[in-house]
Parts: C-alpha cells; structure tokens; sequence
C-alpha cells in the first residue's frame, strides 16, 4: 500500500465529476430522483391504503386516506393475531442470521486467506450450491425434520434456512475477506497472533461492512421466504408473518384494506431495521476506505 | 503456517456440516426420487429413466425453458444494467448518496409477495393503476395480461425488485478503489464516459461477473411474481412454477424431481459460459 504524503494527501468524499460536467449532474441527479420515485411511491401508496376501508381502496387507491381510519389495524391485530406471528418472525429470523454469520464467517476466512488443495474446488462447489433451489431440497428436508420431530418448532426453520444461505454467506463475504492487505496478516504474525486471533482481531473488525451488508440481506431473505415457512412451520403458535400475510390473502382475499395493513406491518419493521444498520455499515465503509 | 489443517478443517466443518445435511443429502435424495414415479409421500414405483425421457418429450418443459431464457434477458439487460447505471451515478455525485443508496433498496425490503400484489393493482384492466391514468389521458385501456403481454408484464416487477441489491454490490466494489487510480486520471485529463469506461468498469469486472451469475441462477428460482399475477398461464410459465406445479400440486415428487435437475444442470451449463466468456484476471489492489 503506497504511503500518502499529507502534503498531497485528498480528503476522501467521493464527488469526483467535480465541475467538469454541471448541467450532466443535473442529469445525473434526475435520474436518480426518477428511480428513488419509483422506489418510495409503492411504500406511500400503500401505507396510505392502509388506513382506509376496502370498499375506499377500490374506488379510488389515490386519494389521501383523511381522516387516517385504524380499522385495518385494529382488525389485524384482533382477530388475526400478528403479534406472535411478529415475535415468531423475529426469533427465527435473527436466529438464522447469527448462525449464518458465524458459520459462514469462519468458513469465509478459511477460503479466503489460506491456502490449500482443494481449495478452488470447494469454490467451484459453493457456486454449484447457489444453482440448488429450495424446491429440489424441500421434500427430502420435510421427511427428515418429520424424523427428528422438529417440524412446527422453531428450529424447524432456522436450520434448513441458515444451510440455505451459507454459499451466498461465504461466497460474498470470502469476495471481501479476499481484498485485504496480506501486510496486515503478516504484521499480526509477527506480533505474535495466532490464526484464530488473527480472525478476531483483525478480519472480524475490517469485515464489519460485509457482514453488516450480508447480515441484511439474510434477514430479508429469511423474514420474507414464504415457500419454507408455509411447509416447515405453519403451525398458528411457531408461524412466522409472511405465511400468516399468505393466509390473510385467500381468506380475506378482497379485504384491501386490512391486506394492506398487513403488508404495511410486514414491511415497516424490517426498513427500520434496515435504516439503523446502514448507518452502521457507511461508518464502516468510510472507515475502510482510507488507505496508506 | 504451521498448524493451519486444523483450523482448515475445525472453521469449515460447521458450514459443511449443515450444507451437507440440509442442501446436499436433500439434493441427492431429490435425484434418487427423479428415477421413480411417486404418488404423495410413500408409495413409489421404480421406473428407471422414464421421467427423463419425459423431459425430452414435454413440451411444456420446453415452453417453460423458453420463457426462462426471455425472463433471463429482460434480467440481465434491465436489472444488471440499470443497477450497474445507478451504482455509476451514485458513485460520482458528492451529496445524497446515502439517500439513494437507502432508498433504492426499498424494493427488496418488501417481500415478493407484497410486490406481486401490488402489481396485480397495478395491471387490474378496470380500476388498475396503469389503465386509470390512459383512461384520463383518453386512450382506450389496455389489456396487459394479455398472451403476449404477459411475460414482459411479469418481467418488470421481477426486474425493478432486486435493482437495488446488484446496485449495493456495485456501489461497495466502486468504493473501494483507491482515490490514486481516479487522480491518476485526472492528471492525464480522462474524465466522464472516458473514465467510467475505461476504470471504473474494468477494475470491478469480477464484481460484474459474480452480479450475472447471481442474476442468472436468480431467475431459475423465480416463483413468487410468476405465481400471484398469471399462475403460469398466458404463456408465462417458467421452470420454477412448473416444477412446482408438477411436484406439489400433482404430487408427483417423482417427475417434479427430474425437472428440478434439469433445472440445476441448466444453470451450471449457464454459469459456465458466462464465466468463459468473462474470462479476467483477478484484480486486487
């Protein structure tokens, strides 16, 4: 890594266009504005939905839901019981996430730092896995959760949903893992660390933006698989909140209002989640990005 | 270094421990299944390699494949290329990025499901979204569900949803080149397209293959938009929804297996020759 002289050195923002192309940013920004539009609406659009009744919906989806009706939540709530289908959601959820990060980071580190035979082999085999879909495992999965009479329980879902994402896990964050320095490997090993030090100290701290970036899109994939969860834990008391939201639309299927109340309590816990980990991971982005 | 076998072997064994147990048995089990004909869960009947010579002779299958194939161009050309044009804009404009890089992960937030939804609203050919804005606008409504329609109108959901998740990969490689490379640049007066083309796109060409591959095995496990807005039908059938139709509806585990192999050798075939033809060197800096 080259030294930077602080005579020369640049502040690192990113705004590298400058002042060469004004009236192409503004370009640029249009754009963007377009497609964070088409981003942002849909939830507005929805959220808005919501709070009226079904027949409001039908007639009109545009109009501005004044006054706000909560009856959809009410409803939700009442009679359908999504607060332990949340609760559900999020054990089983985070749960998978931890695993994951666990296994794959180790397995990730592995991959990506050390050298051994076999080692482009198992890479290859990783990518073959993302090819497998859930659909070609399911059953043989079904009869062997039935064997060891997990089905309807927690771990259930946890365990084929963590083995379902690790090649993804390892595979990206191994991409990453891949890209730092060897310097700072080989001054840890002459600080004295041993392998499994040099993964706590060191590529655990540096990763924190993969795992982070990864850690989201596990939950996302794990919150909203609706195909696993239907089979493996339908079950009214382990059942996560994407099968009940599958119910509520053959049952209530013409109910817009209470499915769009559902969908919005679906949706708005996991954007939350999702905003305070983006900060973590542009701290984490920023801190990586400075070089020398 | 010495002692590493060990933590070769301890730091992988989890990972393929679980892979092994809940991907690969499963996946072999599966393939065993392909060689017989099955009724529900216990009752089946061996019957060798007759439900591969129906693979040959399924028509369906073949419709389906062709369907995935269009799907998979409408992928990669819209979803592959929007992402990598927005990850480009973001990564040069100074204020907002954070904005953008947030917002336009919106869509994967919300479930397919949610989506499908929701674009069913959007296509209704009464009180849809689209027709509601031709009817003002004075045009006769159009009928997007049509036979021809409907795969493209199946495509843009599928397509607008996972935009923002190749934007995120694309966005965290082109970060992490150096600022060196870019005043480098500068210095020799390269700005713009010039630049773009030149550095930012090759030097995150690993980044852009594993994007296509993700892309391209993405679309053989499409289900959920399929599935709410046509149910396969009107010419929308992919290999997805087929082998689900043949092997939970049916029940026919045995047939639904078969196809499920075929689907998993299609896209190694696939991967394949998109990692042949974007053969690079590795870069690391």
């Amino acid at each position: 890594m080259q030294q930077v002289n602080p005579a020369n050195a640049v502040p690192v923002t990113r705004g590298r266009s400058g002042k060469r192309f004004p009236f192409g940013m503004a370009f640029v920004y249009l754009c963007l504005s377009l497609w964070a539009l088409t981003t942002i609406y849909p939830l507005i659009w929805i959220i808005n939905n919501s709070f009226k009744s079904s027949d409001e919906v039908m007639d009109n989806s545009f109009k501005l839901a004044i006054p706000p009706d909560k009856l959809n939540y009410t409803n939700a709530f009442e009679s359908i019981s999504i607060g332990r289908a949340y609760a559900n959601s999020l054990i089983m959820s985070v749960s998978v996430v931890l695993l994951v990060l666990i296994v794959a980071g180790l397995a990730a580190y592995i991959l990506s730092r050390f050298k051994f035979r076999g080692r482009n082999l198992i890479n290859s085999l990783l990518v073959a896995t993302l090819l497998i879909p859930t659909f070609a495992t399911v059953v043989p999965v079904y009869e062997l959760l039935l064997k060891w009479k997990v089905v309807n329980t927690y771990f259930g879902l946890i365990l084929p949903q963590t083995a379902g994402n690790l090649s993804f896990a390892i595979l990206v964050i191994a991409g990453y893992l891949a890209t730092i320095p060897k310097e700072l490997e080989e001054a840890a090993f002459i600080d004295g660390c041993n392998r499994f030090n040099m993964f706590t100290k060191i590529f655990l701290p540096v990763g924190r933006p993969v795992f982070a970036s990864t850690s989201i899109f596990v939950f996302l994939w794990s919150y909203n698989d609706l195909f696993s969860a239907i089979i493996f834990v339908n079950k009214d008391s382990v059942r996560p909140i994407v099968a009940l939201l599958a119910q509520i639309s053959s049952q209530y299927g013409t109910d817009f209002g209470l499915m769009a109340a559902a969908v919005v309590l679906t949706v708005i816990p996991v954007l939350i989640v999702y905003l305070f980990i983006q900060k973590y991971i542009e701290k984490g982005m920023t801190e990586g990005a400075i070089k020398g | 270094m010495k002692g590493d076998k060990n933590y070769i072997l301890a730091f992988l064994l989890p990972a393929f421990l679980l892979l092994g147990t809940f991907v690969y048995y499963p996946f072999l089990k599966s393939f065993y299944l392909s060689f017989f004909r099955t009724n529900g869960f216990f009752n089946k009947k061996f019957v060798g390699l007759d439900n591969y010579e129906r693979l040959f002779s399924d028509d369906l299958l073949g419709a389906a494949t062709l369907h995935t194939l269009e799907i998979m161009l409408y992928v990669l050309i819209f979803q592959v290329g929007i992402a990598l044009v927005l990850a480009v804009m973001v990564d040069s404009i100074s204020k907002g990025k954070q904005f953008f890089r947030t917002v336009f992960f919106f869509p994967i937030v919300i479930s397919g499901a949610a989506i499908s939804l929701l674009f069913v609203l959007i296509y209704n050919y009464q009180f849809g979204l689209l027709n509601g804005i031709i009817a003002k606008l004075g045009f006769e409504p159009i009928l997007w569900m049509s036979e021809t329609g409907s795969l493209k109108a199946v495509a843009v959901p599928t397509v607008w949803h996972y935009v923002g998740f190749y934007f995120v990969l694309f966005l965290t490689a082109m970060s992490k080149i150096p600022s060196d490379f870019y005043e480098a640049a500068k210095l020799e007066g390269i700005g713009g397209i010039k630049k773009t083309t030149m550095l930012t796109i090759p030097l995150i060409l690993s980044d852009i293959k594993v994007v296509m591959i993700l892309a391209i095995t993405g679309t053989l496990k499409i289900f959920d938009f399929v599935f709410i807005l046509t149910r396969g039908g009107n010419g929308t059938e992919l290999l997805g929804t087929y082998m689900y139709k043949k092997a939970l509806v049916d029940q026919n585990f045995g047939y639904g297996s078969t196809i499920a192999i075929y689907i998993v050798i299609f896209g190694v075939i696939l991967s394949l020759i998109t990692n042949r033809l974007l053969k690079r060197e590795e870069v690391t800096y």
